[in-house]
């Protein structure tokens, strides 16, 4: 090849390096592996950590462990989707192109709204690029947000706000819900728009029509985070007045992964269109008049607009949104309702029966399939000693608020049986007793 | 039923394939719990379908698709190589997709590891020092990467407004600028492709905050003056921050911190053999020189005698730029990669992508214009405007590949080529598949000179004929 080229060496097609940048020696790396070495290198580090198929967790906090059913790996395996690229070519990228075109509709569907992206990266920068959205709708530069928010989320807000110029007002967290009358209060008509979480960090059910009204009485936008498990039970945030709908989409059919590949989502009115964020795939003909796929609006978009994009994202979480398009359409509308009551009765009968063991809930609001309880001692202590039974007993909450440190965030999704409640309500009755004693 | 009918046109009411366990604790109504307002009225839209309906629509949507696995796929500065099977089966293993993000770190410590070590990898690959795995892609990185060097200059107590950005630039670059609250100021390429020290020199002053770089740049160039010009940006108190999408070209080669780099960021999806998904899940870690470490995301891996565990104190980091950790399986599969390649490894993947391109272009630039002579790096670009007085264009040669198999090169981009057609063949092509793709590059200017209509008119043999984009933008139908 080199002789094709026309020259006599590889190094002679390196001449425009000046050679003192060239790396003097070799990187220092350990020596290539074969693939059963690393295979056997890789297993042994999975081998490390605390599984959710052999471990009983009952963690959540923005990560559920919820069932995936085998075809959304079997289809999101298929290399024609995993080794294709962005689908910048229609015609040879349909596959790619109709099933965000699907999972667009699924997501405004679910939330209740009329048109969704592509995707984004996450729950916590779905928030953000939801208010950069509001932001550039209607110019004002103030954000009102719940402190019940999941706290990871909010700081990654604050980060993406940071050189924006937005002021963030934010409620307080101690009711475990947000107050509309708190919310009420910070709404001016310098407010861009109200940001909830519904449900909320602590897994409360928020008064979603208040707060909506706190929003519009000052003309700002109200945006709402959503696990899109609950909205099998409970009212799509279009019902309640939400102008921009976002969330955390892990929950559609991908495992929890250490927290990545996440999926954000985002949805809302259609007047909204050419603000929002990221890849658009709409529907069009080809030349015969065959009903067909692409992305569109790409004006709104980085590699068009350049430095007045509505946004910098490129890459999203395309594959992590074909895995939530074929779970919904496995879920279906019964299957959907069905996933959201289990969580809710389980998460109930997981309460009772730790209530029953004298641990109360921190916050006494409805809730859906998670929920905070009190412990008398120190709940990082305890979660440890449950982690001795193999239990994760679920998130202690001194880790974001330190005032909360006797306090555990639970979770119960679908997964977890009666046997594996009441043998976590049991643990933890006998930790906390040997930490009292 | 073709391409275009969808799920929803398949729903029949009444079908479902959801299976769940009998519910073995007593039945709760939402009513009974929760406030009759927060309750889900209307019936949910979501189809009706069966398994095997659901399975034969997705199988059938996926064979519409070009991908790698089926055929090469030349877009430059989008490193679209072979992805390695063994890494998809590691990062499925229990031990890493069943764990969740907010198990105790003692719990974790397999996890924790493989950020840390492939951070540390990716260290040593570019010469930097430290090094965030959070970014989920690249422009994710670039805008995390910013706010770094914003960090970094409101802790000197001299925040700057314009940050530099050469004409040849991915369009992430200003986008990723402006988010951060810079202003993107473009300066010009010179005549060889390459940014000059001269033309830099007037943009140079104590409002830049640095100059974001790509090196290879867009046209596989390497920015031969990379140390002047480092050197001049240091010299006004700036930062040089590097784009590393084209990172392919220079493993074991040269490293960014050798040559003045203070922020790199890197596409685990590209250069480390990670699928892109159809447009995701991606990675973009950014690797810093010791003055920034202080201000990368949290939270950040560290080692101590007894393990892993999440770093403590970094009051000046910027915060989070991800919920968790970013794209962890993603890291996963790169840590595979690098496992398996080792140093060695990755200096012929460098080694390969740079004969591989030089070997492309060589064979077209008979064929094509080419407007930046010389050897490139791993990729280069062609310019197609001299079959634009045939009447063809070229989105229609692109659209004429499809007929021969290939995906089309990336085109129109980067913007100072007129009509152009960025190449990366990858390491990983054959000399068998350059040539079959050469010579499919060469019928098509042939086709142009004796029948330019069949050019224009492509392509003729994929699941949908040339598709209207314009029509889309109009119509705006983006659900159903």
């Amino acid at each position: 090849m080199l002789r094709a080229i026309g020259v006599a060496a590889f190094e002679d097609l390196l001449q425009d390096i000046p050679p003192e940048l060239r790396l003097r020696g070799k990187l220092k790396l350990a020596p290539p592996l074969s693939e059963l070495e690393a295979r056997r290198h890789l297993e042994a580090l999975a081998g490390r950590n605390a599984s959710a198929n052999q471990w009983l967790s009952f963690l959540g906090g923005g990560a559920y462990d919820h069932f995936v059913p085998s075809i959304v790996d079997e289809i999101s395996s298929r290399a024609e989707f995993y080794t294709a690229y962005t689908p910048y070519q229609p015609e040879v990228s349909q596959g790619t192109l109709q099933t965000i075109y699907e999972y667009q509709s699924l997501i405004a569907r679910l939330t209740g709204m009329e048109i969704s992206n592509a995707s984004l990266y996450d729950g916590g920068t779905a928030i953000a690029e939801a208010v950069l959205m509001a932001n550039a709708t209607n110019g004002r530069k103030e954000v009102v947000v719940s402190g019940c928010i999941n706290p990871m989320r909010l700081a990654v807000l604050d980060t993406y706000l940071e050189a924006s110029g937005i002021t963030v007002r934010r409620t307080g967290w101690k009711g475990g819900a947000t107050d509309p009358d708190e919310i009420a209060a910070l709404v001016t008509g310098k407010t861009s728009c109200v940001v909830i979480e519904n449900p909320n960090f602590f897994g409360v059910v928020e008064e979603g029509c208040a707060i909506a009204a706190a929003a519009r009485e000052k003309g700002a936008l109200f945006v709402v985070s959503v696990d899109p498990v609950s909205l099998g039970l409970l009212a799509p945030p279009s019902e309640y007045g939400a102008d921009i709908v976002v969330g955390e989409g892990q929950a559609l059919g991908s495992y929890v992964s250490f927290g990545g590949p996440c999926l954000g989502f985002i949805s809302t009115r259609k007047e909204h269109i050419r603000r929002l964020p990221g890849r658009i795939v709409g529907k069009t003909v080809d030349k015969q008049g065959r009903p067909c796929f692409c992305l569109t609006l790409q004006t709104r978009e980085q590699h068009i607009r350049r430095e007045k994009a509505t946004s910098n994202i490129c890459s999203n979480q395309a594959l992590v949104a074909l895995r939530a398009a074929v779970h919904l359409c496995w879920l279906g509308k019964e299957g959907m309702r069905d996933l959201a009551t289990q969580c809710l009765s389980k998460a109930v009968y997981a309460q009772k029966e730790l209530a029953r063991r004298g641990f109360d809930l921190h916050f006494n609001k409805p809730y859906f399939k998670e929920f905070a309880i009190k412990l008398p001692a120190d709940s990082e202590r305890v979660a440890a000693s449950l982690a001795g039974e193999r239990i994760l007993a679920g998130v202690p909450l001194g880790r974001f608020y330190p005032e909360a440190g006797n306090s555990l965030l639970v979770s119960v999704t679908e997964k977890r049986t009666k046997a594996e409640i009441d043998r976590l309500a049991d643990c933890l009755a006998d930790a906390v007793r040997g930490e009292v004693v | 039923m073709g391409p275009g009918i969808t799920i929803f046109e398949k729903s029949v009411r009444g079908k479902r394939s959801c299976s769940l366990p009998a519910l073995d604790v007593p039945r709760v109504e939402a009513g009974d719990v929760l406030p009759e307002g927060a309750l889900r009225k209307g019936e949910l839209r979501l189809p009706e379908v069966s398994e095997s309906e659901i399975v034969r629509h997705f199988v059938g949507l996926s064979v519409l698709n070009h991908h790698v696995d089926k055929d090469f796929y030349p877009l430059g500065s989008c490193t679209m190589k072979y992805n390695p099977k063994v890494n998809e089966r590691v990062a499925a293993l229990d031990g890493f997709s069943q764990v969740h993000p907010l198990t105790d770190a003692a719990l974790a410590q397999g996890a924790l590891g493989v950020i840390y070590e492939l951070g540390r990898s990716l260290c040593e690959i570019t010469g930097m020092d430290d090094i965030t795995m959070a970014p989920a892609a690249g422009a994710h990185g670039e805008l995390t990467g910013m706010l770094v060097v914003r960090a970094y200059h409101a802790d000197r107590g001299q925040p700057r407004k314009k940050v530099l950005i050469p004409d040849s630039a991915h369009g992430t670059n200003p986008a990723s600028v402006r988010i951060a609250g810079y202003h993107a100021v473009e300066v010009k390429s010179g005549p060889d492709g390459r940014l000059s020290p001269e033309a830099l020199k007037p943009h140079l002053n104590a409002e830049v905050a640095a100059i974001m770089i790509t090196n290879p740049n867009t046209l596989g160039l390497f920015e031969s003056g990379i140390c002047q010009i480092s050197k001049m940006v240091h010299d006004v108190g700036g930062l040089v921050y590097m784009d590393g999408a084209n990172m392919n070209a220079l493993l074991g080669i040269s490293r960014p911190g050798d040559f003045g780099i203070d922020v790199v960021h890197l596409n685990l999806h590209k250069t480390f053999s990670t699928p892109h998904g159809g447009g995701g899940p991606g990675s973009g870690p950014v690797a810093v020189k010791t003055a920034l470490a202080p201000y990368l995301p949290l939270p950040l891996v560290e080692k101590h005698p007894g393990g892993y565990r999440w770093a403590a104190g970094r009051a000046k980091s910027i915060g989070r730029v991800h919920t968790f950790y970013g794209n962890f399986g993603v890291v996963v599969k790169a840590y595979c990669y690098l496992l398996m390649a080792g140093g060695e490894g990755l200096g012929k993947v460098a080694e390969s992508a740079i004969i591989n391109a030089n070997y492309l272009m060589a064979r077209l630039k008979t064929t094509y214009t080419l407007p930046y002579d010389g050897v490139c790096k791993h990729e280069f670009v062609l310019s197609g405007k001299d079959k634009v007085r045939a009447g063809v264009r070229t989105i229609d040669i692109a659209k004429r590949l499809m007929d021969y198999g290939f995906h089309p090169p990336t085109v129109y981009f980067p913007l100072i080529v007129e009509e152009a057609l960025m190449i990366e063949p990858t390491e990983t092509e054959s000399r068998e598949t350059l040539d079959r793709f050469a010579e499919a590059m060469e019928k098509i200017a042939a086709e142009i000179e004796h029948d330019p209509a069949l050019v224009q008119g492509a392509p003729y043999t994929t699941p949908v004929g040339r598709v209207d984009e314009g029509l889309a933008a109009r119509r705006l139908e983006v659900a159903e």
